[in-house]
């Protein structure tokens, strides 16, 4: 049985070395965002994605090179889970949203000429550059729009002190989870906006349930050191964190593993921004309360006290 | 806190149970559902395009052309107008918004007069008062006419619902399964039709306007092709829908419209079995068609479907009937498509599709399946590892995942909430984070008892302590869930639903099924062990 209650780490104690580890980090991702940029899947793009599925493995140059003949532009083709199935992705057609309906067309029916077996098509997405936009810009905000509330329902329950430390910690995780998908240059698509909205929302909760506790040692050692205080509070709720951290990943690993290609992306971000939430809550967001003079005298009767 | 009367504990139970029932139907066929006795609900989880195959497409009806085409009858107005009172103009065009000419004088009544004609124009068209919905404009000598906001967007907004009646119409007369049809924002439409994965053909349906028009061919004059735009005042060239290279010459007055078409059905020429479309005029139709026919005979006369030339058949004798055929060399699915597109109408604008997303039923298929097995695989996972850290407690937070995974289902099903791939993602994040509510209680509840407390006053105070944390943690999440949900569409829509009902339904378990069990145990505790540690 292992047991991590009753833990003394001093986890301030390198709050520097985090901080600058952090600010790395951080670094590391804009650089990464401006010089590589992320790869934009077709919903923020526009163009065409075609699944298919061959009875008979396929030559995927050879294929490459018929369909970057059709003058379509630039057609990606790529294995996609198996040999069996591939994924076709052709860049937005310039002309209009009409224009883009053909791509799908001339595509099928060289497909079909081209592969002597039998194709199935899996899977047809073709997004105009009207609605890539729209996509871009609705996914920008709802990331936004969720900072922000959580930056005003930390204020609400807890102090200012607490909803800077919190947000901070969060835009963090953002900027780090934006950082690895522009490194690895994995597809950024529809659903990772989802994903980073529930490490938002991750991250916030993990962050939470440190604060709370900050909030009640507060009120409980009124002459502790705070640095001491902080300590304590990360200490005593460490096995929560670690054992919740622990269930949530052993489930999203099970889905990146057996759920299937199709949201493996969605996934992996999910477990980094799990991973990211976890360190952030304990190297950042309580650490930061350090200096940012959190008040001391809390009013045992205040409206936040009577719901205990 | 920890004791329970009856009716509560009854209470809890019964929702369980209610959630149970609802879920329960998830794990049958549709025919092993049909043999169950009727008081077992039926309804199973609604899947999404994602998981049983289907298409989903963005229309948008083209505005702009909406306004345009009716600037361009607005266009033959003024200039009479002009004309009858003898303005001299000059410059004349129609820009996509606005008309503009340049006049040397511009008299008020005559701006009356134009400003009025727009009444007259509207009141057949659109009620709207007695207010002008033209806008003149002076500026020197230029003159720009255009529609008020107003009347814009009640155009816009009618072509509109106009465009989704058209649309469903078309979709039903294909007999598709289940379509779903709605209007989103102010000028698109949403279209959901399970188990197609290949909408070519219906894409090809909506493609089309569908204007249907019976015009006589201009046989004054040869259509010259190094003269490709030069055609008698009066009448406009058209391109030929079977010869490429071939161009017709067309009056411009319209003899009879689709909009006078009572019916069409494809059939077969007895004759040469070809492919043809008849059709059946209504009176007004029927008495225009032969009144021109009659007067007519020996000419040809062209049948034009959105501005392209079907066939140009001579007119052998006057057609009195109210009823005819189109042959123009189509295949019989091409005359079966016709049919339908004259059945349900002419489209006031043209559709533009902007956005397309298919998915095949097998792939839908091994989406389901490779959930299912990640499901069971996470769950199991986090099974053992809570039994692991706290043992029988870990036990007890096990039975209430599992009756939280069934009040998802039971929820989902119950309120026909659409279940998506990542939908299924969002159920086996909920299997991760469900925990975290007892994780967050059964930690304090372990605290209370280092400190000394006894096992009961331990699980009620740790109950009590973890209150406002397991609240202010389980909101954050569901704030973001709720954004998403608000931001989100089709797939990624179902992960928010997924989400927000997991938080529900584990804090729910939290504080009653898990509470309840916990209080049975700590009662049934002896006293000598009453201040037992949880980890030994």
């Amino acid at each position: 049985m292992i047991d991590i209650a009753n833990t003394k780490i001093d986890f301030l104690k390198s709050r520097i070395i985090t901080f600058i580890f952090s600010s790395i980090l951080v670094v590391l991702s804009f650089g990464a965002f401006f010089v590589s940029g992320l790869n934009f899947g077709i919903d923020f793009k526009g163009g065409t994605l075609i699944e298919i599925e061959t009875e008979n493995e396929i030559e995927i140059a050879g294929l490459r090179d018929n369909l970057n003949s059709l003058s379509l532009g630039d057609v990606q083709v790529q294995e996609f889970g198996s040999k069996n199935n591939l994924l076709i992705r052709v860049e937005q057609q310039s002309g209009g949203d009409q224009i883009q309906q053909n791509v799908v067309e001339i595509v099928k029916t060289s497909l079909n000429s081209y592969l002597s077996s039998e194709v199935n098509f899996r899977r047809t997405e073709v997004v105009g550059p009207k609605v890539s936009g729209e996509l871009i810009q609705s996914g920008a905000i709802a990331i936004l729009a969720a900072v922000f509330a959580m930056l005003i329902y930390i204020w609400f329950r807890f102090e200012w002190q607490f909803s800077l430390g919190a947000v901070v910690a969060l835009i963090h995780d953002v900027i780090l989870t934006i950082g690895v998908f522009s490194i690895t240059q994995l597809e950024f698509n529809l659903p990772i906006i989802a994903a980073i909205l529930t490490i938002v929302g991750y991250s916030m909760n993990d962050t939470v349930v440190v604060y709370d506790r900050v909030r009640e040692n507060l009120r409980k050692h009124r002459s502790k050191n705070i640095i001491d205080l902080l300590n304590l509070s990360i200490n005593e709720t460490l096995s929560r964190t670690i054992v919740t951290s622990v269930t949530t990943l052993l489930a999203l690993l099970s889905l990146f593993i057996f759920g299937g290609e199709v949201i493996k992306g969605f996934t992996f971000a999910m477990i980094w921004g799990v991973v990211v939430g976890t360190y952030s809550s304990i190297f950042v967001a309580a650490p930061l309360l350090n200096y940012l003079d959190v008040k001391r005298e809390w009013n045992t009767t205040s409206a936040v006290d009577s719901t205990r | 806190m920890i004791y329970f009367s009856n009716i509560k504990i009854s209470s809890i139970l019964l929702v369980i149970f209610i959630a149970l029932m609802f879920a329960i139907p998830n794990f049958f066929s549709k025919d092993q559902l049909n043999s169950f006795p009727s008081f077992i609900p039926k309804q199973q989880v609604n899947l999404g395009l994602d998981l049983q195959g289907g298409s989903h497409l963005l229309l948008e009806v083209d505005t702009v052309e909406i306004i345009k085409e009716r600037l361009e009858n607005l266009n033959s107005d003024v200039r009479r107008v002009l004309k009858k009172n003898n303005i001299q103009y000059s410059n004349f065009k129609n820009t996509d918004d606005n008309l503009k000419f340049v006049v040397e004088e511009f008299p008020a009544e005559i701006q009356k007069e134009i400003s009025e004609l727009s009444i007259s124009n509207s009141q057949n068209i659109l009620q709207m008062g007695d207010q002008t919905n033209l806008v003149i404009l002076r500026e020197e000598n230029e003159v720009s006419i255009s529609f008020t906001d107003e009347f814009v967007k009640l155009a816009v907004s009618n072509a509109v619902a106009q465009s989704l009646e058209i649309v469903r119409r078309r979709i039903d007369e294909l007999g598709t399964r289940e379509p779903s049809i709605q209007r989103q924002g102010s000028s698109r439409i949403i279209i959901q039709l399970p188990g197609i994965d290949d909408p070519d053909r219906i894409k090809a349906l909506l493609g089309q306007t569908a204007k249907l028009t019976f015009q006589l061919v201009d046989t004054s004059t040869n259509y010259d092709p190094l003269n490709p735009k030069k055609a008698p005042v009066g009448s406009e060239i058209l391109p030929s829908d079977a010869d490429d290279s071939f161009k017709y010459i067309v009056k411009k007055r319209v003899m009879v419209g689709g909009e006078n078409l009572v019916d069409a059905q494809p059939g077969f020429d007895p004759q040469t079995n070809e492919p043809i479309v008849s059709f059946r005029f209504d009176r007004l139709g029927a008495s225009k068609f032969g009144r021109v026919t009659q007067q007519n005979v020996g000419k040809p006369f062209a049948i034009i479907l959105d501005d392209t030339v079907i066939s140009a058949p001579v007119i052998r004798e006057a057609i009195l009937g109210g009823s005819g055929q189109i042959s123009g060399g189509f295949d019989s699915d091409e005359a079966n498509d016709l049919a339908i597109l004259l059945r349900a109408g002419a489209l006031p604008a043209p559709l533009i599709i902007l956005e397309e997303r298919s998915v095949g039923p097998d792939l839908g298929a091994d989406s389901i399946e490779a959930g299912q097995y990640a499901a069971i695989i996470g769950f199991v996972a986090v099974i053992l590892f809570m039994m692991f850290v706290y043992r029988y407690f870990g036990f007890l937070a096990d039975i209430a995942l599992i009756i939280n995974l069934f009040m998802v289902l039971g929820i989902l099903s119950l309120f026909q909430a659409t279940l998506t791939l990542p939908g299924i993602a969002g159920i086996i994040l909920t299997i991760g984070m469900a925990v975290d509510a007892n994780v967050l209680i059964f930690e304090r509840v372990k605290e209370e008892i280092r400190s000394g407390s006894k096992m009961i006053n331990a699980v009620e105070n740790g109950y009590k302590r973890a209150l406002s944390t397991i609240l202010d943690a389980n909101i954050t999440t569901l704030i973001a869930a709720v954004i998403l949900f608000f931001m989100a569409s089709g797939p990624v829509r179902g992960f928010s639903i997924t989400l927000a009902i997991g938080i529900f339904t584990s804090v729910f378990t939290a504080f009653t099924f898990t509470r309840l069990l916990i209080s049975i145990y700590a009662k049934s505790l002896k006293p000598s062990l009453v201040g037992m540690k949880i980890n030994d």
